[in-house]
């Protein structure tokens, strides 16, 4: 039996053709169709930018695994964003490691200088600010990454140009 | 078995030279890369498992549980199921902790290679690698690295022309402390919530698909093809106490030089602090600190002498985790110090168990309370008892005993503190840690 979330009715999500090809290899590789889940998930993020109910319901029916279950997993892990985002994804770090070493600061002058709360998006849908715990380069604290990009030894004077750069990357 | 005689005393790290291209297969061989496993390929997997046993090679995730008597639970012969399933933990999340990355950016053929041994120790067919997501140029030197080796008849079928077969497929992890716990990777891996299993049956006997398999720490792996080419009694000799071998280290916090370096086990925790870290930067004394990590239990400047060993470690009531060492510094309030552990494991647990679930959202109430000043001193005791609550043996898994590791041992080593923000009503540190709110929404 599956079990049905409440799906806004006005929204219907159709998978691509470039997303069913990527999931059909990912089910090639498996033995069980379920093993491929997290994996399947994280290529609607790629191509949508964050997992909605919609989108849930169209992969739940294209691989046949229930909706529950999808969902169950989708809300676990830290990196399935089941909100939108905005372009540019900043994980500065909240280990422990980083606070020692003046974290705490760097996280509040992010919040300062973008107007936004963790877990918030900027007004032009450019930033989301997002603490990670611990992200392993601890000698080198405080720390932050964004478009897969490690920035070490932060200060806040710093941030200014990491921001400008990020967003000049966007223009481009 | 017989050894290469040119042995190193710093197997895991000689690979890595100032070429940035040092990770890459023919950088690699041309350092003696691969040889641990063509030596293996030329004797039984049972005589590589008891060179295995014979070298006392712990886990280096954490636990240090024995490679060797893990693996031999493993069942052999021509009536053990398969697939059988080799998995490396490299979901390294530990606060603290950041030794695997380097491994992983700078040495992936000799995880590979030690993975592939224990494959073929065991005669397992499947191999995973199972990643941390956030640790991007390792997932890329890994992908780069399995491909390398399928070019080379390193990987696939008839390996190195023997009639051995072994595949390697990585996954990079969606990102949840809780992975780390074997039976939670398992789960995870099996595109389940990460929630860990029951024990038993041992993942040894049903493990990923309720078939055998073996999970290790990415460093244990990359021991492996030293232990078979230079042999079991060479890494017993590297120790400079009882443990055998060499392990990484590593220490953060206001120290000079914080940094990672490859070290015999057995090295004094002092040694590790004052000569390769440089001791305290000028203007911070040390308080304490965490031997192994954010799960391990606070020391003092008195433990300087205590070998970075295992057992000798757990003598003085903690553990050596990760063997990366956090340094409390002076001037950081030790109340939010604790208060920043507490809540990353209250926010990792799986909820599973109630003594988790419950206890550490809990525990992170009443440490907020103490450093905003609202404490009494009944916080103090529930503290202790929510300790008591998480102690190993009243949880599914290691998670919360970890997780209250840092506070019981403050609770005893820095209580005038905690009794100091209850009696002032306010924290004695609060410009440097937490001038903040406190809940840092």
């Amino acid at each position: 039996m599956t079990l049905q979330l409440e799906i806004p009715t006005n929204e219907v999500v159709e998978l691509s053709d470039v997303e069913k090809k990527q999931i059909d290899a990912l089910l090639q590789e498996t033995l069980y169709v379920s093993g491929a889940s997290i994996d399947a998930l994280k290529i609607i993020q790629n191509h949508r930018g964050w997992v909605s109910n919609a989108s849930l319901l169209a992969l739940s029916k294209y691989i046949n695994l229930p909706l529950a279950d999808l969902d169950s997993v989708a809300t676990f892990y830290n990196l399935i964003f089941r909100q939108p985002v905005g372009k540019h994804v900043l994980h500065p770090c909240d280990g422990i490691s980083c606070d020692l070493m003046g974290g705490k600061k760097i996280r509040q002058c992010l919040k300062k200088q973008l107007k936004i709360n963790n877990g918030e998006t900027t007004r032009d849908n450019l930033f989301t600010l997002l603490p990670l715990p611990c992200l392993g380069a601890c000698d080198k604290a405080p720390v932050m990454i964004a478009n897969k990009q490690l920035f070490e030894l932060l200060e806040e004077k710093s941030l200014p140009s990491i921001l400008n750069h990020l967003q000049q990357e966007h223009a481009k | 078995m017989s050894h290469s005689v040119h042995a190193p005393n710093n197997p895991l790290t000689r690979f890595i030279t100032q070429d940035e291209n040092c990770w890459q297969l023919n950088q690699y061989q041309m350092q003696g890369g691969y040889d641990g496993l063509k030596r293996a390929l030329t004797v039984s997997g049972p005589a590589v498992l008891d060179e295995i046993k014979e070298s006392n090679l712990r886990g280096r995730g954490g636990a240090g549980f024995p490679t060797g008597l893990k693996w031999s639970f493993v069942p052999q012969g021509d009536d053990a199921p398969h697939p059988k399933y080799m998995i490396v933990n490299a979901d390294e999340m530990e606060p603290g902790a950041y030794k695997d990355r380097l491994l992983l950016e700078k040495t992936p053929h000799q995880i590979i290679e030690g993975l592939i041994i224990g494959g073929y120790t065991l005669d397992a067919d499947i191999g995973y690698i199972f990643i941390r997501g956030d640790y991007y140029t390792a997932i890329k030197h890994i992908e780069i690295a399995l491909k390398e080796c399928y070019d080379n008849n390193l990987l696939g079928k008839n390996i190195l022309g023997s009639a051995f077969n072994f595949e390697i497929h990585i996954h990079t992890s969606a990102g949840r402390y809780i992975c780390g716990e074997e039976t939670a990777l398992i789960n995870s891996l099996e595109g389940k919530r990460a929630n860990p299993r029951a024990k038993p049956p041992f993942p040894q006997v049903a493990g990923l698909w309720g078939k055998p398999t073996i999970v290790n720490n990415v460093e244990t792996y990359c021991n492996l093809p030293h232990i078979i080419n230079f042999g079991a009694s060479w890494f017993k000799s590297l120790g400079r106490f009882k443990d055998a071998g060499t392990k990484i280290f590593g220490v953060s916090g206001r120290v000079k030089t914080p940094g990672l370096w490859e070290l015999p086990m057995g090295t004094p925790i002092g040694e590790i602090i004052d000569n390769y870290a440089g001791g305290m930067c000028d203007g911070y004394k040390l308080k304490g600190f965490l031997p192994g990590g954010g799960s391990t239990d606070f020391l003092l400047e008195k433990h300087f002498d205590t070998p970075m060993d295992y057992d000798e470690i757990g003598k003085q009531k903690s553990r050596m985790g990760t063997g990366t060492i956090i340094i409390l510094d002076d001037k950081y309030c030790p109340v939010a110090m604790v208060l920043n552990l507490v809540k990353f494991f209250a926010q990792e647990s799986c909820g599973w168990c109630t003594p988790c679930r419950e206890g550490l959202p809990w525990a992170q109430v009443l440490l907020e309370k103490i450093e905003q000043g609202k404490g009494e001193l009944s916080d103090i005791k529930q503290l202790e008892d929510l300790c008591k609550f998480a102690a190993p043996g009243n949880t599914f898994c290691a998670l919360a005993p970890g997780a209250v590791e840092p506070l019981q041992s403050a609770l005893i080593y820095f209580r005038d503190d905690f009794e100091l923000h209850i009696s002032q009503k306010s924290c004695p540190y609060c410009s440097e840690a937490y001038s903040e709110d406190i809940n840092d929404q």
